[in-house]
Order: C-alpha cells, then sequence, then structure tokens
C-alpha cells in the first residue's frame, strides 16, 4: 500500500510536468480522438499529450508492455485513473478496441493475433467496431443468422449486423457469425475478425430519436475472410462473446461517472432551475426525486468500488452482473430527472432560445432510452442474474 | 475496515452464525411470544452472548472492551438479525455504551462501561416523545435542584424500557421546543421513585416501553455532557445505532430472501418450480441487485464510525434509508412469494416481516433520512 501511494505520487508529478493544459479541460464530441486510419488528431496538444501517454505505456496501463501497455497493475491502473481524473485529464485515445476486444483477445487470441492487433490499437492506427446484434437477433443474440462458410483456405461471410457504433468510421469489425446452423444456437457459433475494407461490405448509418445517428448496420456480400482471424476455436464464439459482453456491460455500468460529454449534474440543475425556499427545494415532488437518484448514485459509486476492492483481494462476488442493468437504469432515471427540472427549456430541440447545456440534455435524454436495451437489455440483465445468482431454475425446467 | 471483510471479521461473523443458530433461532422469539416472557429475553442467552464478547465489541481494551472496531458490531448485528434474537444488545452495548463512551466523563465510563461490557449492566435510552422520530422535539424537562437535577415528562417507544437497569433520560433544561440546543442525557435507576413504566406489546414481540417521570431525582453524577450540550453526543449517538440498526435490517432481509429463493426452487404449480417463471425470476434479480447497493453502503457507514466520524451523518442516513426501503421490500415479497403459507404464523417468515416493520421506525423511517440527507446536501 506504501508503495502504492509512492507510485500515486510519481503519477502525480509525471501528469503535471506532461499532461497539457488544454487537455485537461471537459471534453466535446468533437475534440475526442479515436484513432483508425482516418482518425485526425483534433489538435496539436492533443497528438502531443497522446503520443506521451502512448510512449510512457499509459494508453492502456495494465496490458504487457510487449504489446504496448504498462505492464502494471490493476491498482496501479486506477491510480492513473484517478490521478488523471483529479486534474480532469482527458482520455487521450478513445475506443472498443481498447475497452472490449483488447481484454477479449489477451484471454482468446493466439499469440499472432494478440501482436498484430493489440499494439495496433493502442499505436491509434485501427479503429474497432462490433458486429453482434442482428435485425432479427437483439436480445436473442445466440439465434444470430449471420453465416460464415468453410471455404478451405478462408471463411465466406454473409449477412447483416445491426448497431455497429460508428461503424462507417472503423477500420475492422469483430463478428459473431454462424459456422454451424445444425447444433444447439450457442455451440453453432465461431468469432471472426474482419477487415471493412474488405470487398463487399458495406455500412449505413440509422437515424435515431436523439436526431444523432452513430448506430450503423454493416452488409456482407461474400465477403473472404482469411482463417486466421478466427479467434478462439471454431464454433467456440460464444464464451469470447460472452467474456466481451462483460467488459462491455462493465463499460456501461460506469458510462454515467465518466462519460466523454459533459453533463448538467441534477444537483447543478436544481440550484439554476428550481426555487428554494428556507435552503430546501420548494418542490416537495422533484426533492424527493432528486434525492432518490442521489442516493441511489452514492450507493452505485460504491458498490463499484467494493467490487473493485473484491476482485484485487480474490473474493467472489455478484456485483459485477448487477452493475449494467443499475448503472444504465440510473443514467435514464437521471434523463428524466433533468428534463423535469428544466421544465420547458429542457425541451428544446435546436436553434435559438436554449442554451447548449439544454439542447443537450435533452438530446441526452433521447440517447439514455438505448442504454438499457444495447449490451443486454435490462430484461436480459434480471434473466442473467436469476439464473448465475440467484441459481433459479430455467424456464422449461422440470 | 475496507468493503472486503478482513480473516479476522470473517471468523466472528462464521462464529457468530453458528452460535445463534444454535442457541436462538427464531424460534426462540416465538417462544418468548407464546409464554409472554415477563423479561422478554432470555438472560442465559445473554450472558453466553457477553462471554463471547458481543457487548464489548467495540469498547476500548482498557474498559473490558475487545477493542475491534464498529465493525464488529455491524457483523453481529446482521447475523442477530437472521435469527431476529431478542438481546438488550443493542439499546445497551451499541447505544447506551455509546453515549457513556462519547460523552461520558472519566469516572463515569471507569464505572459503567465494564459492567455494560461484562453484560451485568443494562441501558436503555429513553428519547421519543412522538409516533415519529423527532430527536430534537423535546418536551421532557430536567431542572437544577440542589446538588442534582429534577426530571418530569414522559417518553415512549423506548426500546427494552421496562427490562433495563438503568434509562438513559433525553430532556430539555432550555431553549425552544424543537431547538438541538438545551438538550441533556440523564442516567436514571428505572426503579427509581417517581419512575413509571408500561411495557407495550410490540408487532414484532420484542421489548419496547412507554415511561414517565414524575420529580425524579437525579444526583450530579448522571448528567452525561454538560447541561444544555446533549445534542452534540446525541447526534454522532443516534448515526451509530442507525447503522448498527441498518446491519440488523441487512440480516433479517437476507435470512428472508434467502428462505424465499429456496422456496422458488421447490414450489411446484402447473408442472413447473415456480422459480423458473419470469415475473417472480425479474423481482427477485432486482431485489439482488438492491441487496449488492445495500451491502456497499452498509460497509462504508460501518467503516465510517471507525475511520471518517465526519462522514458519518450523511452515510448513516443513506444506510438507513437504503436499508428501510430494502427490509420493506424483501418480507412483503417474501410474503407474496410464498402464497398462502406466507399468511399463516406457522412459517416464521410473518417473524421477519413484523420486526422489519419495527426495526424502520427505530431512529427515523425512510422519510426522515431522505430529508436528512438531501439537507446534508444543500437542497
Amino acid at each position: 500500500m506504501q508503495d502504492l501511494e509512492q507510485f500515486r505520487q510519481e503519477v502525480r508529478r509525471w501528469l503535471e510536468t506532461n499532461c497539457p493544459p488544454s487537455q485537461r479541460q471537459p471534453v466535446t464530441p468533437k475534440e475526442q480522438y479515436w484513432g483508425g486510419r482516418r482518425g485526425k488528431f483534433p489538435s496539436e496538444d492533443a497528438r502531443l499529450w497522446y503520443e506521451r501517454m502512448r510512449d510512457k505505456g499509459w494508453i492502456v496501463p495494465e496490458w504487457p508492455t510487449e504489446y504496448g501497455g504498462g505492464g502494471l497493475s490493476d491498482h496501479q491502473g486506477r491510480a492513473i485513473r484517478q490521478e488523471m481524473k483529479r486534474i480532469n485529464a482527458r482520455t487521450p485515445l478513445y475506443g472498443i478496441g481498447i475497452w472490449m476486444l483488447g481484454p477479449a483477445l489477451l484471454e482468446y487470441g493466439n499469440d499472432a493475433q494478440k501482436q498484430r492487433h493489440l499494439p495496433a490499437i493502442i499505436n491509434g492506427e485501427i479503429r474497432w467496431a462490433q458486429g453482434y446484434s442482428e435485425p432479427g437477433a437483439g436480445s436473442d443474440l445466440a439465434s444470430l443468422q449471420c453465416k460464415a462458410e468453410d471455404k478451405g483456405d478462408h471463411f465466406l461471410v454473409n449477412g447483416t449486423k445491426i448497431w455497429t457504433t460508428a461503424a462507417d468510421k472503423c477500420d475492422w469489425i469483430f463478428c459473431l457469425v454462424r459456422t454451424n446452423p445444425d447444433v444447439k444456437k450457442q455451440e453453432g457459433i465461431s468469432f471472426l475478425l474482419i477487415d471493412m475494407d474488405d470487398p463487399g461490405i458495406s455500412t449505413t448509418p440509422i437515424g435515431l430519436i436523439s436526431g444523432e445517428s452513430e448506430f450503423c448496420q454493416t452488409f456482407f456480400d461474400n465477403v473472404k475472410v482469411p482463417k486466421e482471424n478466427l479467434v478462439g476455436e471454431l464454433n467456440k464464439g460464444w464464451s469470447v462473446a460472452k467474456a466481451l459482453l462483460v467488459h462491455e456491460r462493465k463499460l456501461m455500468a460506469e458510462m454515467g461517472s465518466d462519460s466523454p460529454r459533459k453533463i448538467v449534474a441534477p444537483n447543478d440543475a436544481a440550484r439554476e432551475y428550481l426555487a428554494f425556499e428556507n435552503g430546501k427545494i420548494a418542490d416537495a415532488q422533484l426533492r424527493s426525486d432528486l434525492v432518490d437518484y442521489n442516493m441511489q448514485m452514492h450507493a452505485i459509486a460504491l458498490t463499484h468500488f467494493r467490487g473493485f476492492e473484491e476482485k484485487a483481494a480474490g473474493v467472489r462476488s455478484a456485483a459485477p452482473l448487477v452493475m449494467k442493468y443499475l448503472g444504465t437504469e440510473a443514467e435514464k432515471t437521471k434523463s428524466e430527472l433533468l428534463l423535469a427540472i428544466m421544465g420547458s427549456r429542457g425541451l428544446g430541440w435546436e436553434g435559438e432560445g436554449f442554451t447548449a447545456e439544454e439542447l443537450d440534455t435533452l438530446r441526452l435524454w433521447a440517447m439514455s432510452k438505448a442504454m438499457t436495451i444495447a449490451g443486454g437489455s435490462s430484461e436480459i440483465q434480471l434473466n442473467v442474474i436469476a439464473k448465475s445468482v440467484l441459481e433459479l431454475p430455467q424456464p422449461g425446467e422440470q | 475496515m475496507a468493503l472486503v471483510l478482513n480473516e479476522e471479521q470473517r471468523l466472528l461473523r462464521d462464529t457468530a452464525r453458528d452460535f445463534l443458530a444454535s442457541t436462538a433461532p427464531v424460534s426462540a422469539l416465538r417462544k418468548l411470544r407464546d409464554e409472554r416472557d415477563p423479561l422478554g429475553y432470555d438472560p442465559g442467552l445473554w450472558q453466553q452472548m457477553a462471554e463471547l464478547g458481543w457487548a464489548s465489541i467495540f469498547l476500548p481494551e482498557d474498559y473490558g472492551g475487545l477493542d475491534f472496531g464498529f465493525a464488529g458490531t455491524g457483523i453481529v448485528m446482521e447475523e442477530c438479525g437472521r435469527t431476529l434474537a431478542a438481546s438488550p444488545l443493542f439499546t445497551s452495548a451499541v447505544v447506551g455504551a455509546s453515549a457513556v463512551l462519547l460523552g461520558g466523563d472519566d469516572r463515569q465510563k471507569a464505572e459503567l462501561l465494564p459492567a455494560i461490557a461484562g453484560g451485568e449492566l443494562t441501558l436503555a435510552l429513553a428519547l421519543e416523545e412522538s409516533h415519529h422520530h423527532r430527536p430534537t422535539h423535546i418536551d421532557c424537562r430536567v431542572t437544577a435542584e440542589g446538588e442534582g437535577f429534577v426530571l418530569d415528562g414522559s417518553k415512549t417507544f423506548v426500546l427494552d424500557g421496562h427490562s433495563a437497569d438503568q434509562l438513559l433520560v433525553v430532556a430539555r433544561s432550555h431553549g425552544g421546543a424543537t431547538d438541538s440546543d438545551g438538550l441533556s442525557l440523564l442516567l436514571v435507576e428505572r426503579t427509581a421513585a417517581g419512575v413509571s413504566c408500561q411495557r407495550t406489546i410490540m408487532a414484532d414481540s420484542r421489548n419496547a416501553a412507554r415511561l414517565s417521570f414524575d420529580r425524579v431525582r437525579v444526583d450530579a453524577g448522571g448528567l452525561i455532557g454538560g447541561l444544555g450540550d446533549g445534542w452534540a453526543i446525541l447526534e454522532p449517538v443516534l448515526d451509530r445505532g442507525r447503522v448498527a440498526i441498518a446491519a440488523e435490517m441487512m440480516g433479517c432481509a437476507l435470512e428472508a430472501f434467502e428462505r424465499t429463493v429456496a422456496y422458488l426452487k421447490e414450489r411446484r404449480q402447473f408442472g413447473a418450480l415456480i422459480g423458473s417463471f419470469q415475473a417472480l425470476q425479474h423481482r427477485a434479480a432486482q431485489m439482488q441487485a438492491d441487496f449488492e447497493l445495500c451491502r456497499s453502503v452498509l460497509l462504508q457507514a460501518l467503516t465510517a464510525v471507525d475511520e471518517t466520524p465526519e462522514q458519518l451523518p450523511i452515510l448513516a442516513s443513506l444506510a438507513k434509508a437504503k436499508l428501510n426501503e430494502l427490509v420493506k421490500r424483501v418480507t412483503n415479497e417474501a410474503v407474496q412469494m410464498h402464497g398462502g403459507i406466507g399468511v399463516t404464523d406457522e412459517l416464521e417468515i410473518g417473524f421477519f416481516l413484523k420486526r422489519a416493520r419495527v426495526a424502520m421506525q427505530i431512529f427515523g423511517d425512510t422519510g426522515y433520512h431522505k430529508d436528512r440527507y438531501a439537507t446534508l446536501c444543500g437542497y
């Protein structure tokens, strides 16, 4: 623990010297660097900051040094993130390569795959998309139909993937594909890495209720994928998929506390938009809703902390399995609360008459509806808790 | 203590669980209830608990304590919640001992704490004057007279009020009817002249009483802290009590939940185990999620007692409010998911339901603590 404190002091000094002042401001979506073949640094300072962090090995502190990571422990990685947060240091490189694919490759990938793909993620060369859901396979993900046929030296992929986040800006996509249609649905799925520059791939954005279109649909028409791009064993992709979902759900659970967007905090909004009497919010219902939200977020933050402590201590716990459900439901609650606090000023869609924060709040409110659907809906999360934590009998089980 | 129990704490938990399962199961409370036991708890059990060190867990060694930390109190309270063990542990060894420890002078501490730690002396806090927790709404009067004081007024919902050896009475010497300024804590023998006591039979079959004080004389040594300065002692004492009762509610909720989940795995209807029905699975899973939150909140609040007392007020209110909501939801669902047998007296689930309702009112209901949390947050 004393060593960790010493490490933390070193991190603090290093960040103080190396993080440019412009990179210590809340970040807007346009100021984020996501890497990739078409990725551009939003500013010279952003480039400098990214390069210093990359050279230090702190883009992903916990990954092994041979792949460009820092080879550090979970506690050290956490100390770095906490110290970054303390000075509002921006995340130098965003991407689901870091958050989702990387951890899955470290667990399931072979040496050649790790050598090829992990450094490319950290070096910002490749931006990854996720190909999981299909129009006919949402909550019932394992019923997916996008197929990969064995053609000897390659797979031939045909089908479509939906909700492929930012796929129109990505270089590679990791996909769940059907490699055996004649067995139990989970046992005929494989995990493939596909270069989106390959012939036969096309992507179109999907317009959402938020007015944005960060999700896409991606189509595969006779796409040839080399055999070496199979991660894990053939027809064993469901295990890789589930491991990766754990990382995705963890990410979504924590999105509220570490959002790239500058979000209005409900307490600040209450002070700006609500009347107070004798130091209390005059509207009893809104005061009650606000305290419910704050207490829930307080409890969620403590549970994230407990989950981390338990992992470090090697204690098994149900905490991680409930966090996606709790975190995303709380995000939705927050958005509804902000709208209620802002009243009609929170209903502006665009243009004059509203502040940027007010407009943004409404768009985020619409976006928040996707949080309890994507990455396994709340109902699916409850199924998982019932099965894995409570070990309740499954439907149809006698 | 962090948010994970260490080896020593796990050992305490396992020992407490084994001891209570064999010595004080729910059937023991049923027996006390059915026999209308005059004391309301088993003094033999209480003596054994004291011998195990449970009456002295957080007390310093100088006063015969274990110096184990308040987390240990939480562990034992939680296990007592699992079997609904009736004893003066909460009123005397948690609330009473905290008041003397935080507010007493050296003489009072040396005289009282070892006796509390040994289980020979029991205290009860006489605080409430109305049917809701309003700790500054005190009408009970204390006036200086001669060398000592005179006490007048009445109290309600005094836990263990008819069985404790001494009463810790909250009374007012000055200030307005709802001011925190002007409150004092006075120790009174329960059998002193002018004290009258009416035992009240509560839903949970545990001890409570109404007390009245008619020109009760208290000598100078019975004042804990300064005259009129009692709030500075009472508030942290109440917060420690809130966290401890929250721990008991965790045990109560967890036991009711585990029994219910086990029932979902054995009860068959429509040719299937009812636990396979999604309507029940989702409600059970939501409760599991709430348990995870409450576990973290409780551990952090217990830690704050010893390590970050400046954070105790907000964490105590968070813990009490969250555990109130949890135990209410879980005990209601436990009855509902058991179906018809859930409303029979034969099944023990009803005991958990009833204890939960009383515990929810102890030292502040959900609304009280949400209001306090909001106020502490500045809105």
